[in-house]
């Protein structure tokens, strides 16, 4: 295990308490669409060769792997984007951008895709069938297939060979009112570029960000309306 | 006036019968075996990836579908359009027509990562999904032939014959284009995301069909020794001729509308100037072989008998749908999502390159294997039901 700086503990019990999400979601109350779930990701934080966050989201989701980079399950990866004008380089990381229309959804012959009151897109891997056409839709490439048997599973994500998966938003976390795994560990170990919230209540540090600074979403043009904005690029 | 046409089962249990029920058995059972192998290991065996999605089945799947709806184009043409030369035809039509949509569905439902839950597919509707719409528009289309071909073959029924008829033209031109919708419906993949696809799949339905209806025609008249009048093969020649120019046609206006609109520029660069397999199979075999040589063919300038004609263009237009299926499906997940345009990418998940694919065995195998379904299921029919002609030939022979 990774030892913690005393500058990480208090940066990261800082993140902690300004970006706590809301009270834990009492069992079997359902997700209320009054919340509107999402990340506001600072590039300007974000070092290229920092891998924090991709990190804590295989070991939070059991995404062990097979070592075969086409075909494993990767739910959040850093991308390394640069301008060819100049050639500014950014590093973001991207996953499940949580549209508020998301297009697997729209696709998904079974209703297996779909959208929690909360606006967090999961994957009832109960239905799912395999056939891949929400990864056709998506255009972020959010998506993986469980394209074979997966080991060291966890309890809050059984994963099943022949099913598509992907960024859950941590939401086994998010219902005990606890912040996803990636958030936790890049304000833990690395800059806290990610912050979490609920963007529809207007007190949320997110929200509150959102409202008075410029941020951006990946192909915004598309209409998607996805929960994860950008700051930086 | 219009000659009487009987029709006679083909006699089953001789030795080319069971010789060709064992092949075509064979080839079923390999691509069960494949199938068997792929689902149990997982898809990683395969050629498919996170990337490349959608494989060889998915190839094979889409033409055997798009092939089954224009296959029923010849019983259209002579009861919809009243073109009576093609009425002793209609019910082989329908049969070709059920034939190939079950080996193509076959092979879509055995590539799902979970076949087994195909009852899931059954019971849970999306409604707002083109695929749930084509899983109705699909099993609808077994239903509406099926009623056609009854009114065909039950004179008590004639007076719904017209009637179904019609439902059967309108029902397959819904199909196609909710075939073409899955494609056009997709609003990121740049390759596709047009309201294009869908005429397309109807115009690449209608060659696909003929041709692949005018190859099982030969054969059977051939190994049934019926005779097959050149009249009539050569007014499906040329019919399959102005099909495969609407395919062309409606080729050449996907490509144009996407090179126009600068943003498709690096996609329509990569299919048409890419020097890929996917440029090769475009310019070579999509449109080379199986779009302009086909076209010479039907319209002149080739001298050989109308029967290797037909047998030539059938199999080229067979071959190039093909190809054209494979550098839609394949090339267009080949290249990339482009998630921050202007921009160059790159990340551990393959992020801004051109993703590779090659095809295993087994993929091919459960591809042919559907057609082999769809090869099972028409000898089985033409020997069960009398739906060939004893002599195929015009009824119009006064024309």
């Amino acid at each position: 295990m990774t030892a913690l700086s005393r500058r990480q503990v208090v940066l990261a019990s800082g993140a902690v308490l300004i970006t706590g999400p809301a009270l834990a979601r009492s069992p079997g109350a359902p997700a209320s669409p009054a919340n509107r779930w999402g990340l506001l990701i600072d590039t300007r934080k974000c070092a290229a060769d920092c891998t924090v966050c991709v990190s804590a989201c295989k070991a939070e989701m059991g995404l062990s792997g097979h070592d075969r980079p086409l075909t494993d399950a990767q739910y959040i990866r850093k991308i390394e984007v640069r301008d060819p004008v100049g050639g500014k380089l950014h590093s973001l990381p991207v996953m499940c951008q949580h549209c508020a229309k998301p297009p697997c959804v729209d696709v998904c012959p079974t209703g297996a895709s779909m959208k929690r009151a909360d606006g967090i897109v999961l994957v009832d891997r109960h239905i799912c069938i395999g056939c891949r056409y929400c990864m056709m839709a998506c255009p972020y490439k959010a998506r993986s297939f469980a394209h074979e048997e997966q080991t060291g599973q966890q309890p809050h994500l059984p994963r099943g060979k022949g099913t598509v998966e992907s960024c859950t938003l941590c939401v086994h976390r998010v219902d005990e009112g606890r912040l996803p795994a990636c958030v936790e560990a890049c304000a833990a170990k690395a800059k806290g570029a990610m912050l979490f919230g609920d963007l529809n209540d207007p007190a949320s540090e997110i929200a509150r960000r959102v409202a008075s600074e410029a941020t951006t979403r990946i192909r915004a043009d598309l209409g998607l309306d996805p929960g994860v904005r950008y700051q930086g690029i | 006036m219009t000659a009487k046409t009987v029709y006679l089962e083909v006699r089953p249990y001789t030795r080319g019968w069971l010789a060709l029920a064992a092949a075509l058995g064979a080839v079923l059972a390999a691509a069960l075996a494949a199938v068997w192998y792929m689902e149990h290991q997982g898809h990683w065996v395969t050629g498919m990836t996170n990337q490349v999605v959608w494989g060889m089945p998915h190839v094979f799947a889409v033409f055997l579908i798009v092939a089954a709806s224009g296959a029923l184009n010849i019983a259209s043409m002579g009861s919809v359009f009243g073109r009576e030369a093609y009425q002793p035809l209609a019910r082989m039509s329908g049969l070709v027509a059920m034939a190939l949509l079950a080996g193509g569905l076959m092979v879509l439902v055995l590539d799902l990562g979970r076949p087994d839950r195909l009852i899931v597919a059954m019971t849970h509707f999306n409604l707002k999904s083109i695929f749930t719409w084509n899983v109705v528009l699909y099993s609808g289309f077994f239903a509406v032939v099926a009623a056609y071909l009854w009114t065909m073959m039950d004179w008590r029924l004639k007076r719904f014959y017209k009637p179904a008829a019609l439902a059967a033209f309108l029902w397959r031109l819904v199909l196609t284009t909710g075939t073409g919708c899955i494609f056009g419906f997709l609003v990121a993949r740049e390759a596709y995301g047009a309201a294009v696809m869908a005429p397309l799949f109807i115009a690449m339905s209608f060659a696909f069909g003929l041709a692949a209806f005018i190859l099982v025609l030969l054969y059977a008249a051939k190994t049934t020794r019926r005779p097959l009048d050149e009249a009539l093969l050569g007014r499906m020649v040329r019919l399959l001729g102005l099909f495969v120019a609407a395919n062309l046609y409606f080729v050449a206006l996907h490509h144009l509308t996407q090179l126009y609109f600068a943003g498709r520029g690096g996609v329509e660069a990569f299919i048409l100037a890419g020097g890929t397999i996917h440029t090769l199979l475009f310019w070579g075999v999509q449109v080379g072989l199986g779009g302009v040589l086909p076209l010479v063919m039907a319209f002149g300038g080739c001298r050989h008998s109308v029967r290797k004609r037909a047998t030539m263009a059938s199999l080229l237009v067979v071959l190039g749908g093909m190809a054209q299926v494979y550098v839609l499906i394949i090339g267009g997940q080949a290249w990339p999502l482009d998630l921050f345009p202007g921009m160059e990418v790159s990340s551990s998940f393959a992020d801004g390159r051109i993703h590779a694919y090659t095809p295993t065995l087994p993929e091919v195998v459960l591809g042919l294997g559907g057609m082999a379904v769809a090869g099972l299921i028409i000898l089985v029919g033409i020997s069960a039901l009398r739906l060939l002609p004893a002599e195929i030939r015009d009824s119009t022979p006064n024309r």
